[in-house]
Parts: C-alpha cells; sequence; structure tokens
C-alpha cells in the first residue's frame, strides 16, 4: 500500500518524445559531426584519422567522411582536429541505409534510399498499432542490454507508443539486435530470426552490432550481425542511448512523425 | 603496496604444492591465468596476501602439452583452468570436469593464445562435447538460454531437475565470447584501455582503473591526486548504477511494479548525471593511461546538489523496500551461498560479502585516491541468501556517496584545465605486472604485459567470471521458481566472464 503514493510522488516524468522534442542530451556525445569545408586548413586533420581506433574517418574528395556505423564515440578526432569534428548531441542517426551513416552524405548514396524506404513501408504497413520487440544478444559487451532494458523505464516508458518487449520470437515483430556478431551466437540469432512470422524487420543497436565496433573482425567476432541475418535499419552508438534506440524502432515500423524522421546529418 | 615482481619458477611437478601451501598459510588466490613464452606457455597463478598481490610462475614447455591439475586441491581454479584448455590448448592432468567453458572447439585444433603474436582466422566452434549427461532417474533437463525470456545477455543455463529442485545445473557462456584477449595483443595503451572498458560495459570505469593502474606501474608514474578523485567520482557512480540494476531485477522478479519503476527511474538519473559529468552515460573515455581526460563538466556545488537528490530518492524507496513483506520474503533464505563455500572459492565483492567475507578492494589494497578517502563502515553479513546481497548492495550505495561527496570536497574547484593536473604522459614501458580496482561486482584484475609502451598480453580477469563459478552452488533449497531471484544477486555480467 505505501507504494502507491510513492508512484504518484513525482507526477509524470515521461518523455513526450517522438511527439515534441527532448530537452536531455545537453552536452551528450550524441554522434560527431563533420565540416567537410576545413579540411585544406585544419592541421590536425591527419592526425585525428591516424589516432581514429576503428578507422572511421576516410577522406575523398570532397573532403574527410566519417563513419558512423564505427565510431564509438571516443572523441579524440574532436580533440585533434576540432575545426572538423565535434560532437553534437543528436540521437536522431538512425538509418535504413548503412551507406546513410558515413557523414557528411555524398549525392550517390540516395539513389537506393527510396526504394528501400517504400519496400520497408510496405512491409511494416501491418504493424503501426501494436509493435513486439524481441531483443537478441550477439555477443554484446552487457552496456547495450542496460540501455535496452532502460526503455521501459517511466521516462521513455515505450509502451505508451504501443512498443512492447515479448519473450517469444513467434510473437515478435522487430528483431533487436546488440553485440559484435560473436561465433557461438549466429546460430541462435539466425534460429531466432526464423521463427519469427512475416512481416519483420531486423534493428542492429549500436556500432558492435553494425561493425563489429572495437573488436571488429576476429577469431570469435564476425564483425557485426549482417552475416547471420538482413539488418533493415541501423542504430549507432557505442552503446546506442534508449533515444537512440527508439528512434531506430520507431523508423524500423514508420511510425516516426515527420519532423524527426532524421536518418541523416543536419547542420 | 605494489605487486611483488619477483619472479618465483617452480618445476611443473611442485605448482600445485607451492601454490596449495601459500593459500593454507593464508594467501588468497585470485586466479590462474597463461601467457606465451615462445612455442612454451607460462602459467601465473595470482595470490593475495597481507595488503598485497604476487604470484607463483611456471613454464609449461611446447612438448608438455599438459600439467597437473590445481583444482583437486584449489577448487577455485577449476574455471582457470578450463579457460586456459579452451585459449591455450594445455591440458591440466586430473581435472574434475574439464567441459569446454569460453570455446568450444574440436579436438587437436589450433587454439587463439592470445599474446602469442600469431593471427588466427575465424574459428568454427564444435557444441558435440556440450551434449547433456543426465545425473538420475526420473530427472530431465532445462535449457533455458542463450536467447532469453527477456532483454538478457546471453547465456545458457542448463537446469536438471526432477520436477521442482535444482540438484544440478550447468552454466554455458562461451555464445558470447568475442576474442577480447586476442584483440588486445598490439595495440598502444592508449586504445588498450578503450577495449578494457568493452570486456565488461556495465564496470567500464573499474577495468579501466585496473587496466590502467598496471600500465602506470610499469611506467613509474602515479596518476595525480585530482585525476584519482575523478577517478572514484566516476567508479562510486558506477557502482551506484550496478546496484540499482540488480534491484531493479528483483523487484522485477517479484512483481512489484512500483518499486521497479522507482528504481528504474533512479538508475536513469545516475546515468544521466554520469553523461552530464562527461558525455558518456557509462563514463567511457574519462579514465586514461596517466589520469583522467579532464575535470568534471560540472562544478562542485551541481554534483553535490545532483548527489543530495538521488541519495534522499534512494534512500526513501530502498528502506521502504526493506519493509515489504512480500518483496523481503522471496529474497530470504534464497540462494544460499554458505560462509564455507564463500571462504573456501574467495567468493569476491556484494556476493562474498553478503557470506561472511570481509575484502574490499578498495580498501585492502587502496589504489587511486581511496586510500586518502574515509572508509565507509558497512554492516557485515553473512546469511549469505539474496536478501543479504540486496542489503549489502543497499548499503554499499550509502557508501558511495559518502566518498562521491568526499572526493567532490578535495577536488575543491573543478575548472582547472591544466592538462599536465589531469594526465600525466607516461614514457614507452617494457615489463609485466598486475593492475587491480573493485568493480561493483568485486575484484577486477588485469594482466598487463608491454614492450616499449605497445601490448604483448593484456589478460583481464573480471569478478563477474570468478563469482558465476559459484553460481551452481546458489541452489542447495531452492526451486525452479527462485531461479530469477538467485541470477539477480548475483548482478554478473556475461560479456566479463566470456570475454
Amino acid at each position: 500500500m505505501p507504494w502507491i503514493p510513492r508512484g504518484l510522488r513525482e507526477g509524470i516524468v515521461t518523455s513526450i518524445y517522438p511527439g515534441r522534442p527532448d530537452g536531455y542530451g545537453v552536452g551528450f556525445r550524441g554522434a560527431v559531426v563533420v565540416d567537410p569545408e576545413q579540411h585544406d586548413t585544419d592541421p590536425g586533420l591527419q592526425s585525428a584519422i591516424d589516432a581514429c581506433p576503428t578507422e572511421a574517418i576516410s577522406v575523398a574528395n570532397a573532403g574527410p567522411r566519417l563513419d558512423r556505423g564505427r565510431c564509438i564515440l571516443c572523441g579524440r578526432c574532436t580533440q585533434l582536429a576540432p575545426e572538423t569534428f565535434r560532437f553534437d548531441p543528436t540521437f536522431e542517426t538512425s538509418s535504413i541505409d548503412r551507406h546513410h551513416l558515413v557523414v557528411p552524405e555524398a549525392a550517390e548514396d540516395d539513389l537506393g534510399l527510396e526504394t528501400l524506404r517504400s519496400e520497408l513501408a510496405r512491409r511494416v504497413r501491418a504493424l503501426r498499432r501494436s509493435v513486439h520487440v524481441r531483443h537478441v544478444d550477439a555477443g554484446s559487451d552487457g552496456a547495450d542490454e542496460w540501455e535496452v532494458a532502460a526503455l521501459t523505464n517511466p521516462i521513455y516508458d515505450v509502451q505508451r507508443l504501443g512498443i512492447f518487449f515479448t519473450a517469444s520470437p513467434k510473437h515478435a515483430d522487430v528483431l533487436l539486435v546488440t553485440g559484435v556478431g560473436s561465433a557461438g551466437m549466429l546460430g541462435p540469432l539466425r534460429h531466432t530470426f526464423e521463427v519469427m512470422p512475416d512481416p519483420k524487420v531486423v534493428v542492429a543497436a549500436g556500432v558492435d552490432a553494425i561493425s563489429g565496433g572495437l573488436l571488429g573482425v576476429g577469431y570469435a567476432s564476425r564483425g557485426g550481425i549482417g552475416d547471420a541475418v538482413p539488418v533493415d535499419v541501423f542504430v549507432p552508438g557505442a552503446p546506442p542511448t534508449p533515444f537512440g534506440l527508439l528512434h531506430g524502432i520507431l523508423m524500423a515500423v514508420g511510425l516516426l512523425p515527420t519532423a524527426v524522421r532524421g536518418g541523416s546529418q543536419r547542420e | 603496496m605494489t605487486a611483488d615482481e619477483t619472479l618465483s619458477s617452480h618445476s611443473i611437478g611442485a605448482f600445485p604444492e607451492v601454490v596449495a601451501g601459500r593459500i593454507n598459510r593464508g594467501a588468497r588466490f585470485c586466479g590462474l591465468f597463461a601467457s606465451t613464452r615462445g612455442d612454451d606457455t607460462q602459467l601465473i597463478a595470482v595470490l593475495a596476501e597481507n595488503g598485497s598481490l604476487d604470484t607463483e610462475k611456471v613454464v609449461v614447455s611446447a612438448g608438455a602439452g599438459s600439467y597437473p591439475s590445481l583444482t583437486s586441491r584449489v577448487p577455485a581454479a577449476a574455471w582457470y583452468e578450463r579457460e586456459i584448455r579452451d585459449l591455450f590448448g594445455l591440458h591440466p592432468d586430473g581435472h574434475p570436469r574439464l567441459d569446454p567453458l569460453i570455446l568450444p572447439m574440436p579436438s587437436g585444433s589450433a587454439r587463439p593464445r592470445p599474446g602469442s603474436g600469431v593471427a588466427t582466422g575465424a574459428l568454427e566452434l564444435d557444441l558435440t562435447p556440450l551434449h547433456v549427461h543426465l545425473a538420475g532417474e526420473g530427472v530431465f533437463t532445462i535449457p533455458y538460454g542463450p536467447v532469453r525470456s527477456g532483454v538478457f545477455e546471453a547465456v545458457e543455463y542448463v537446469v536438471e531437475t526432477p520436477g521442482e529442485t535444482i540438484p544440478l545445473l550447468r552454466t554455458r557462456v562461451f555464445y558470447k565470447h568475442r576474442g577480447v584477449e586476442s584483440r588486445f595483443a598490439g595495440m598502444s595503451v592508449d586504445d588498450g584501455v578503450l577495449l578494457a572498458e568493452r570486456c565488461e560495459g556495465v564496470a567500464s570505469v573499474a577495468h579501466a582503473i585496473a587496466f590502467c593502474g598496471a600500465v602506470e606501474r610499469l611506467a613509474g608514474v602515479d596518476a595525480s591526486t585530482e585525476a584519482g578523485l575523478v577517478r572514484v567520482l566516476h567508479a562510486e557512480l558506477e557502482r551506484v548504477a550496478n546496484h540499482l540494476d540488480s534491484t531493479i531485477r528483483h523487484t522485477e522478479a517479484a512483481g512489484q511494479a512500483v518499486a521497479f519503476s522507482r528504481f528504474s527511474l533512479h538508475k536513469e538519473r545516475v546515468q544521466r548525471l554520469r553523461a552530464r559529468l562527461c558525455g558518456s552515460r557509462f563514463s567511457r573515455g574519462v579514465v586514461v593511461p596517466g589520469g583522467v581526460a579532464g575535470p568534471p563538466a560540472l562544478d562542485a556545488t551541481e554534483v553535490r546538489a545532483a548527489i543530495g537528490q538521488l541519495e534522499a530518492g534512494i534512500s526513501a524507496d530502498a528502506r521502504l523496500l526493506l519493509a515489504t513483506p512480500s518483496f523481503v520474503d522471496r529474497l530470504r533464505e534464497t540462494g544460499v551461498i554458505t560462509p564455507e563455500i564463500a571462504h573456501r572459492y574467495w567468493a569476491l565483492g556484494p556476493i562474498g560479502r553478503g557470506s561472511g567475507q570481509s575484502e574490499d578492494v578498495r580498501f585492502a589494497r587502496p589504489y587511486g585516491a581511496y586510500g586518502r578517502l574515509g572508509h565507509p563502515l558497512l554492516e557485515p553479513r553473512d546469511e549469505g541468501d539474496a536478501l543479504a546481497r540486496q542489503r549489502v548492495r543497499l548499503d554499499e550505495i550509502d557508501g558511495s556517496f559518502h566518498l562521491i561527496r568526499q572526493a567532490v570536497d578535495d577536488l575543491g574547484g573543478f575548472g582547472d584545465p591544466d592538462r599536465a593536473l589531469w594526465r600525466r604522459p607516461l614514457p614507452d614501458a617494457t615489463g609485466e605486472t598486475l593492475g587491480w580496482a573493485e568493480a561493483p561486482q568485486g575484484e577486477v584484475l588485469y594482466l598487463v604485459e608491454l614492450d616499449e609502451g605497445r601490448i604483448v598480453r593484456a589478460k583481464p580477469r573480471s569478478a563477474s567470471f570468478h563469482n558465476l563459478a559459484l553460481f551452481s552452488m546458489a541452489f542447495p533449497n531452492d526451486i525452479l521458481t527462485d531461479f530469477a531471484f538467485i541470477e539477480a544477486s548475483f548482478g554478473v555480467s556475461i560479456a566479463g566472464v566470456a570475454n
């Protein structure tokens, strides 16, 4: 009985996202943004490229680009080449196209995006009112699971959006996968995917699941989950934050309001 | 308070005798590790005695391929010997149960041998040695995992049960093995600390401190007092978050919906405070070799205010939780680790401290700034059940706030951007030593070998690894419905076990 007033004590603490932007994130390392204009004058650029522990930075004709699917947000580039790289609190960095995680985007990356988007939208049309998510750990460092579990805390409270976690893959619409794709989990992951009914969507949660992160490709790490299951939505972050995960799940099932559709870097 | 570097070498035959003899004279067994010496393999037993760590070493030649098992004399060595067999292919003769632990492979196949400098391509696993052998008539098995019912790390528990009790339980952690130890080889120490943070992601700070402690010892440079205090601030916030997580899992298993929401809210606030202090919800990037990346992003007044609010909210809810019979009844006498077992296996962290063990590395072997901070007095407990572990964790949350306040007071103004104050430059060092820290799960050890500043071998040993070996002993009187509570009360991260 004494728990009832305890539960009411603080009023409503739940976020208003995605209806309106959430103020959380000031000073937060959400993503690295790139200003390619500076590349001729930034003396630290080469040392930033050399210092990146996951080789996420490349240089093309138009200047430096950073692959958020590999970036573990260590921040070295923002210190060594602050004119080119800086942290931004944005968490709306998910994309349905692996190439779109490389920022800033190049024009040729847009070619297949509309096709992908309409194909995904057609597939998930039936899922919009109630979405059941099955999480599978495929070799995470353990932090990703905390962020996934946080989605049910009173601040994110994803049930309010019709999103539920389910124990049975046979009830699941979304397969949310964390981890580097460890050799031992490839079989169980594939099996989980196979028994999920159609239509189904796969979300790769975090750079570990996208590229293997700092572990990369080794004798036990397969450099992400892409070889085991077909990924529909890529959520950067190391680990991805609860808001980042929420953005990715909403993108997967076509529930993002147009105002926060994101998926590309906005300066 | 430093690791003793003297190298005592023994013949293989005498090795178990030497280690067991040290333990009989009062040393604590902390772990058994391996590293390569050319084609040969060196075994390193780590022992704690009189407030310091030291090692006993023996070289097993490539031709021998086996050594006499320690496990019959030192039961706590069982998992370490299985791990060494999996990663190095060394066979411990006389081991009572040598099932694969973290890397099941076809017999005779080449092993990764981390630190050998030989790269290994993708390995195929061989799951055939893991077939279930039933222990008796009328017993059936329930394989639980590795895809769990809920948001959990991947692990498989094979429960053998006649229907309700759990006479036998096997733990299979290899699903998550990522090859972390091999990845360390060849890295710079600056990259190494990033990997250390990802060995056991929920204890990033403790792993980074233990790794950097070893690196700094080899370089002969101590982090500044100010850097040590910032490390304390983040390490204690990490402890609070982990202990809240264990509490959340308990309340969820007990169906305490409001308590679940309340403690989830507290944990989220701790994670957000950490992000405001350093940009990362897991305090990543704070601890670096030579100190910390920089001063906290909040000033002392803001930290004190945030800590005060957190502490008031958590302690009020903790008091109510421990006065809620429908919660307490599920934990009392559930999952008992007797003081005898805890002592024989040197249970670490809150599990040990709920079962009569008292060692806390923060104060037994003070590192960083802990030596200058007052020791929060914790009530000793020896009931050994899930409730005792819950009480230990709630007491430790109080203790952490106490330490944070002292650290913030000692730091004074945070604003000094002088880089030298926060991070001291390290010379490129060569040698091998140990580093340690008290993670929320218990003592973390790092065996680090450097060659002119490059990592030859870094071997993390999490408390989760050491403690999970005791999990199968926690079901003397328990039934299947107690499982969730016992698992939550252990509070281990499988990432830190399987590496």
